[in-house]
C-alpha cells in the first residue's frame, strides 16, 4: 500500500466494472431473451460513450493483454483496495443499457446487469457497493427494477445516464424518484449519453474529445431540469450525485441560473428559494475529473459553492483521470480529504453503514 | 460626479434611480450589444425582392420549431423587453431611432452601440434562399435606418450561416463599409460551428479583419440540451451558455483558429463565468486525449486567450463580488466588452452592472477601451 494519502476507510464513489461482452450476461437472462440472443445474433451493447480502447476509457497500466480493463474482481480490488487501502467501492456499470430501443429488452439487459453485478462483484468482495443500473427509457420499468433489486442493501443508489429520453426533472420520471427517495437510494447522474439525439444544442461534435468536453452542458441542463420542475419539493429527501461530470462549471452556472430565477420565478413559482441554496441541500459531485488547473483554483471553486458537504471522494477507475500512485491529490489538506473520502459518502448514502471498514481482508 | 459617487446614489435610494441616470456621467460606454427591430415587417419590403416579399407575408419566417408565429418558450415579459422601451406612440422596443437617442444612446453615454438584429432576420431559416435574401435585405435595413441617420450605432453583417459560401459572399459585399463592425451568427447553428461547412465565414471575416460575433439564441433544430427539450424558458434561457460552451469547443478543437489565425470571435449575452471552466476542462481533456485532433496543436487555453472575446451580460450574480472580479482576471481584462442588452428585459445598466470594487482602469477597459481597439473605433 503507498503512504496513507487517503483516511481509512475511504469510499470510492465512482468505480466502473466493465461488462466483457454479452455472452457473460446472458446466463443472467430468462430463456426467451437467451434464445433470442443466440437466434438473433445480438452481439451487445457496449456504449459508444466509452469506446473500450479509447485513451480514457482505461489508464494504459490497468489493461489487459487484450486492452480491455476492470472486467473482473480482482485486478479491481488489487488497486482499489490493497495499492490504495479503500475502504469500499461504488460500482456504476456503464453497459449501454440505455441506448436500447426495444423496452422490454432493455428491461431484460438492465436485469442481468444489475444481476451479475450481484453474483460476480457484490458477491465475492463485501468492501464493494453498487448502482442499480435502470431502463430509464421506461419509467415504468425502472421503478419495477428498483422495486425488484432495493431489498438488497448492498445497491445504494440509482443510475442514469446525463442524456437520456428528456431532462429528468419532468413528469414522467417521478415515479422512479419516488421509489428511489423511498429506498434511500440516492440518483447518480453519470457522464454518458443513449445518444437519442445530437449532444450539444449546435448539433453532433466531430470528435470524442469533444463530446467528451461538452458533456459538462448536460449536466448544467439536469440541475436546470430537476430544480426548476420542482423535484426536491416533492420528494425532500433525494439525493442527486453528479458522477464524472467535472465541478468547476458549478459555481458559475449556478450564478446564472439564480440570477435568472431571480427574474424569471413567475414561470415556476413552486420554486421558493434561490437554486443556489437548492443544490447545495440535494446536489453532490464526485471528485474526478478534477478539471481546475491547480490545487489553489481548485481550492478557490470549492469556497464558490460555498459548502463542504458536496464533494465525494472518486477515483473513475479504470477511466483514465489519475495519473501516478496516489488515488487523491496530495494538495488537498488532510481535513477535506477525510471530509470527502469519508464523512460526506457516508452522510450521502444511508445505506452504506455496513461498509467494513479496509485492511479487513 | 465620479461613476463611483454615482453607484453610491443608485444603491442608497433606489427609488431615485432613473432620475439619477439621467444625470451627465464622467466616462462613456461602447455597447457590444444592442437589438433594434422594425416597426412592422413591412419596413423590410423595399429591401426585398418582390419574390421573397411575397414568400415572407405567404409563409412567414421558418426556423426549425413548432410556432408559427411565437417562441417556443413563451418569454417571462412582452417582447423580452423592458417595460419603458416602447416609444411614445406605440413603436416597439428597438424600432424608432429618436426615441432610441433619448431613452438610451443620451442616458447612458453610449458612444457606439454595436447593433445585433434578432428578429425578422430570416438567420437559420429553413429555407436557406429566403435566409440569404432576407439576411442582405436586413443588412441594408440597418444601414438606412440606423447608422446612416446616427453615427453612435454601427451594424452587424448579419449572414445566411447555413450557407457557409453565401455567407461569405455577404461578407464580401459588406466588409469594405465602414458601417459594419462585425459579423454576426446566432449561437445554435445546425451543426456544430467549428465544421467545415462554416469555414468560408471564418476565411472571409479574416481576410476583411472583421471580427465574427455569436449571439445567444436560434433554432438549430436540436433542443438547447443534449438529454432533450426542456420544459420551461428560465431552462432555455440559462441553457444558453451552454451553447456558447458548445460553440467555443467547436472552434477550438476543430483547429479553426490554427487553420484561421486571424480570426476574432465575440459571444455575447451568454454571460462570461463559464469561460474559465471551459478552458481548463479543454486543457485537460487535450493533454491526454489531443491525438485525435490534429488541427489543435497547442492548449486549448492558449487559442481561447488569443481569439475571443466576450460580453458581459447579463452578467454573473454571484454571492460574493470578489468571485465575479476573480472569473474577469482568469478570463483577461483585455477579453471583456460591455453590453446593456438594450431594450430586453434583463438590460444591463452601465452605472450598476460592474461590480463594486473593480479596479479603475480594468473598468475602463470592459466599457470601452476593448471594444474600440477590437472594433477600431474612432
Amino acid at each position: 500500500m503507498t503512504e496513507a494519502i487517503l483516511p481509512a476507510g475511504a469510499i470510492d464513489c465512482d468505480v466502473h466494472p466493465v461488462v466483457p461482452g454479452i455472452a457473460a450476461l446472458v446466463p443472467y437472462l430468462d430463456a426467451y431473451w437467451q434464445e433470442m440472443i443466440d437466434v438473433r445474433g445480438i452481439e451487445g451493447f457496449e456504449s459508444r460513450a466509452y469506446p473500450p480502447m479509447a485513451p480514457m476509457s482505461a489508464r494504459a497500466d490497468w489493461r489487459g493483454p487484450d486492452g480491455r480493463a476492470a472486467e473482473s474482481v480482482e485486478p479491481v480490488r488489487r488497486q482499489l483496495f490493497d495499492q490504495w487501502g479503500e475502504g469500499g467501492a461504488i460500482l456504476n456499470c456503464l453497459y449501454g443499457i440505455q441506448t436500447i430501443h426495444d423496452l422490454s429488452l432493455a428491461a431484460a439487459m438492465a436485469r442481468a446487469v444489475n444481476d451479475w453485478l450481484a453474483a460476480e462483484w457484490l458477491a465475492i468482495e463485501p468492501r464493494f457497493r453498487a448502482s442499480i443500473v435502470l431502463p430509464l427509457q421506461s419509467p415504468e420499468l425502472a421503478v419495477e427494477e428498483i422495486e425488484r433489486r432495493a431489498a438488497d442493501k448492498r445497491f445504494v443508489q440509482v443510475l442514469a445516464l446525463v442524456m437520456g429520453e428528456q431532462p429528468l426533472g419532468q413528469r414522467a420520471y417521478w415515479p422512479v424518484w419516488a421509489a428511489a427517495e423511498r429506498h434511500g437510494l440516492p440518483l447518480a447522474i453519470h457522464t454518458g449519453s443513449a445518444y437519442r439525439r445530437a449532444i450539444t444544442a449546435l448539433g453532433w461534435p466531430s470528435s470524442w474529445l469533444e463530446d467528451y468536453v461538452d458533456q459538462a452542458q448536460a449536466f448544467q441542463a439536469q440541475v436546470g431540469s430537476l430544480v426548476s420542475h420542482g423535484v426536491f419539493n416533492r420528494f425532500p429527501g433525494l439525493k442527486v450525485v453528479l458522477s464524472e461530470s467535472g465541478i468547476t462549471w458549478l459555481p458559475a452556472f449556478l450564478w446564472r441560473f439564480s440570477k435568472n430565477w431571480r427574474g424569471l420565478r413567475i414561470e415556476i413559482p413552486w420554486v421558493e428559494r434561490p437554486p443556489i441554496e437548492i443544490v447545495r441541500d440535494h446536489f453532490r459531485l464526485t471528485l474526478q475529473p478534477i478539471d481546475a488547473p491547480d490545487g489553489a483554483t481548485f481550492e478557490r471553486i470549492i469556497d464558490q459553492l460555498g459548502s463542504d458537504e458536496m464533494l465525494l471522494f472518486s477515483t473513475d477507475y479504470p477511466h483514465w483521470q489519475l495519473d501516478g500512485d496516489q488515488p487523491m491529490p496530495d494538495w488537498l489538506p488532510a481535513g477535506t480529504r477525510r471530509k470527502i473520502a469519508v464523512d460526506n459518502p457516508r452522510a450521502t448514502y444511508p445505506r452504506l453503514g455496513e461498509v467494513p471498514s479496509g485492511g479487513d481482508r | 460626479m465620479s461613476l463611483d459617487t454615482v453607484d453610491d446614489v443608485l444603491v442608497e435610494s433606489r427609488g431615485e434611480a432613473r432620475a439619477e441616470r439621467t444625470r451627465p456621467v464622467r466616462s462613456t460606454i461602447v455597447d457590444c450589444d444592442v437589438h433594434p427591430t422594425v416597426r412592422t415587417a413591412k419596413d423590410l419590403e423595399p429591401y426585398l425582392a418582390r419574390r421573397w416579399w411575397d414568400h415572407f407575408t405567404t409563409y412567414g419566417l421558418r426556423p426549425k420549431h413548432g410556432n408559427a408565429t411565437a417562441d417556443p418558450y413563451p418569454k417571462a415579459q412582452p417582447r423580452a423587453a423592458r417595460r419603458d422601451a416602447w416609444a411614445p406612440n406605440g413603436d416597439q422596443p428597438g424600432s424608432n431611432l429618436a426615441f432610441m437617442r433619448e431613452h438610451y444612446l443620451d442616458p447612458y453615454g453610449v458612444e457606439c452601440g454595436i447593433l445585433s438584429p434578432l428578429n425578422p432576420t430570416g438567420q437559420g431559416d429553413q429555407n436557406i434562399d429566403f435566409s440569404i435574401a432576407m439576411t442582405h435585405a436586413v443588412n441594408d435595413w440597418q444601414l438606412d435606418v440606423f447608422t446612416r441617420l446616427e453615427p453612435r450605432f454601427k451594424a452587424s453583417i448579419v449572414i445566411p450561416y447555413e450557407d457557409g459560401e453565401a455567407s461569405a459572399r455577404e461578407i464580401e459585399l459588406r466588409a469594405g463599409t465602414a458601417d459594419f463592425a462585425q459579423v454576426l451568427f446566432l449561437t445554435r447553428t445546425s451543426e456544430p460551428i467549428g465544421k467545415r461547412r462554416y469555414w468560408p465565414i471564418f476565411e472571409a471575416a479574416a481576410h476583411h479583419g472583421v471580427p465574427v460575433a455569436l449571439h445567444v439564441f436560434g433554432y438549430s433544430g436540436h433542443p438547447v440540451s443534449g438529454t432533450g427539450w426542456p420544459s420551461y424558458y428560465i431552462e432555455e434561457m440559462t441553457g444558453h451558455s451552454a451553447a456558447c460552451q458548445a460553440a467555443v469547443a467547436s472552434l477550438v478543437l476543430e483547429g479553426v483558429f490554427e487553420r484561421f489565425p486571424e480570426l476574432k470571435v465575440v459571444i455575447i449575452e451568454g454571460g462570461f463565468g463559464w469561460l474559465p471552466s471551459l478552458t481548463w476542462r479543454l486543457d485537460r481533456h487535450w493533454q491526454k486525449l489531443g491525438a485525435e485532433v490534429p488541427g489543435c496543436r497547442r492548449p486549448p487555453s492558449e487559442y481561447i486567450r488569443e481569439h475571443i472575446w466576450i460580453t458581459t451580460q447579463p452578467i454573473e450574480e454571484p454571492e460574493d463580488t470578489a468571485d465575479l472580479i476573480q472569473t474577469m482576471e482568469w478570463i483577461g481584462w483585455d477579453r471583456l466588452l460591455f453590453a446593456t442588452d438594450y431594450p430586453h428585459w434583463d438590460f444591463d445598466d452601465p452605472m450598476r452592472a460592474l461590480p463594486r470594487g473593480l479596479d479603475p482602469a480594468n473598468r475602463r477597459k470592459i466599457e470601452a477601451e476593448n471594444a474600440r481597439a477590437l472594433f477600431k473605433l474612432g
